[in-house]
């Protein structure tokens, strides 16, 4: 037999003779090495998951023409420079002033379907605009004009400049375009979005008998700030005419969050890690004052500290390196099972992080074993003869 | 030259001598047995010239060198090449089979070979229980395996400490032959014992006493072969 093979004959008989114990601080080790396991992969997913979530609180960017108006074209292009994985919507929107009974009010007018992607959290009683002749109200202007849905009511658009006529000149007659709408919702935000009506860019164009051209573009983008900083450089330089920005109040309020939660998970991966270091060193304790007598033995023998040492620790690094493989593979299902019950959704596998644990198990347990270790190696070899 | 002299080696522990001021020769080839009540300095004797403790002072030579001044690391190496150990309470390591406690001697000294640790145990006559456990071996058995052990590596000296102790007749009788052809082989026997009947079958018994050597016995009728003695 080689001296090798007699090593991990000795170690593995050791081990299994005390399965009681050795039980305990597997399970220790285990559940430290789960928690780390199932900890990390939460914490290299939550950007990704809450990054998806943040996306719930409006747009993070937005498109500034250097001219006037932003045009179709400059939209799509746009659109190009965001990976499509990540680009949760694009609103553009054209702003301009109609008239309900009379009095003005701001209309606007977006592809209603990517005002949807880019702000989940308005609140819409009744449906969305999706037809033309179909428009949205904001709660306060429903108010002030007695606006329900269902009920059906006439906007017209009179450009200012061409109602007045210049001073000597002859008056000219213009007639209001107009469009009857029907109230398909009513749209509560608690914000400013409350004082406007929005409609189809086709009932836009038709009000105004002018080309669609944008006056704001707002983009939802899934990214942390630096990602968002990255897109927003990129289309400015890729894209003519236009410069974006980022939403900062909404970035670093992301920023903020997930940097805190990202310190929680580390902080509470370094408790679990220090209490499975304090159950194995209790263990290995115990296992050391269980066998004084057979390293009293084994010293009685010849054995070196050397070779106690690489005992002991041979049996910790099995431990450890089993604990880590068990918890590494507990830890994906625990990850998985606060991903689906907190998030919604579920997350991957990291195949790195297999190795990763074990090797931050063996560690942990390595450590825990000095102590033990070190008092074993104090073990006097004479106390085989005491008959202790 | 002696293969293991002691010249005033003394064992103090605060105000006890365990030892005091104690000389001895031991020739190699020779069947010496130690005696003395509790407390007379036996195990002290044993662990000191086992390498196990340290003189408070005086000199042990052991094959001519001077074991009293040498370090823990060293004694480990003296331990381990010269010296075979038999405790009385046989201290066989419970999760390995009778083989492997063998080899585990082989283990810590060069490498281990299982077909020279079976040799042992054939020795012994123990070659049909190679593989079981201490908990699957008798009293008698476990010592056996113990003397195995303690020769496997070919040391020096054998020490024995109540080598019979644990044991009933028929296995002490047994233990006792197997130091009987050790002795025939040249093997250094030292046996502490409380026992008379081993000591009697000794070479020389010295007797110790408070600490000191308080006298010595050669045996003129040297057999080596117990004889038991019926209490009237």
């Amino acid at each position: 037999m080689k001296k090798r093979k007699m090593y991990f004959r000795m170690i593995t008989a050791s081990l299994l003779r005390r399965r009681s114990r050795m039980v305990i601080a597997l399970l220790a080790i285990s559940i430290g090495a789960m928690i780390l396991s199932g900890l990390v992969t939460i914490y290299y997913d939550v950007p990704r998951q809450m990054g998806a979530q943040f996306r719930s609180y409006g747009a993070n960017m937005i498109l500034v023409s250097e001219g006037d108006t932003i045009t179709q074209e400059q939209v799509d292009a746009t659109r190009e420079q965001v990976p499509g994985d990540k680009l949760v919507g694009i609103a553009a929107y054209r702003y301009e002033t109609v008239r309900i009974n009379d009095r003005p009010v701001m209309a606007a007018a977006a592809d209603m379907e990517q005002v949807r992607n880019t702000s989940p959290f308005w609140l819409v009683e009744g449906e969305w605009p999706s037809r033309e002749g179909e428009i949205m109200i904001g709660k306060n202007l429903a108010q002030t004009y007695n606006l329900k849905v269902g009920k059906r009511t006439t906007c017209t658009y009179a450009p200012e400049s061409e109602t007045e006529a210049e001073e000597g000149e002859t008056e000219e007659i213009v007639l209001d375009n107009w469009v009857d709408f029907t109230v398909t919702g009513i749209l509560d935000t608690g914000g400013k979005e409350e004082d406007y009506a929005y409609m189809l860019l086709s009932d836009m164009e038709k009000l105004t008998g002018l080309p669609t051209e944008y006056d704001v573009c707002e983009l939802s983008i899934s990214s942390n700030s630096v990602g968002l900083q990255t897109i927003a450089d990129q289309i400015s330089d890729n894209v003519d005419g236009i410069s974006a920005r980022l939403v900062k109040r909404v970035t670093e309020s992301e920023d903020t969050v997930l940097s805190k939660l990202q310190s929680l998970v580390l902080l509470v991966t370094i408790v679990v890690l220090a209490l499975t270091m304090i159950c194995v060193a209790t263990t290995m304790t115990a296992v050391v004052a269980e066998r004084r007598k057979e390293i009293g033995l084994r010293k009685a023998l010849g054995a070196s500290n050397g070779s106690i040492i690489a005992e002991f620790m041979g049996e910790g690094v099995a431990l450890g390196a089993f604990g880590g493989l068990v918890g590494a593979l507990l830890g994906f299902l625990f990850a998985q099972a606060v991903s689906r019950n907190v998030f919604n959704s579920s997350i991957t596998l990291m195949p790195w992080l297999i190795p990763v644990t074990i090797i931050a198990s063996v560690l942990v347990t390595g450590i825990a074993c000095l102590i033990p270790i070190r008092s074993a190696t104090q073990v006097d070899p004479a106390l085989v003869l005491k008959g202790e | 030259m002696s293969l293991l002299e002691l010249k005033n080696v003394s064992k103090i522990y605060g105000s006890l001598h365990a030892l005091d001021h104690v000389s001895l020769k031991v020739e190699k080839g020779e069947w010496l047995a130690i005696m003395g009540p509790s407390g007379s300095g036996k195990s002290t004797m044993m662990n000191i010239i086992g390498a196990l403790d340290k003189a408070t002072e005086g000199e042990i030579l052991l094959d001519g060198v001077d074991i009293a001044k040498k370090n823990a690391r060293a004694l480990t190496d003296i331990r381990r090449d010269k010296i075979g150990l038999i405790f009385q309470q046989f201290h066989l390591v419970s999760y390995l089979t009778a083989v492997e406690n063998v080899m585990l001697a082989q283990y810590y000294h060069s490498v281990p070979d299982e077909k020279e640790a079976l040799e042992a145990l054939d020795r012994v006559g123990l070659a049909d229980r190679a593989h079981h456990y201490p908990s699957q071996l008798s009293g008698g058995e476990q010592q056996r395996v113990c003397v195995a052990r303690a020769l496997i590596n070919y040391p020096e000296i054998i020490l024995a400490d109540e080598p019979t102790g644990n044991l009933d007749e028929a296995n002490e009788e047994i233990v006792v032959e197997l130091f009987r052809k050790l002795h025939m082989d040249g093997t250094t026997l030292v046996v502490v014992t409380h026992n008379p009947e081993v000591a009697e079958v000794a070479q020389r018994t010295i007797v110790l006493r408070n600490g000191r050597v308080d006298h010595e016995m050669i045996n003129e009728n040297f057999t080596g072969k117990i004889k038991h003695i019926t209490l009237q």
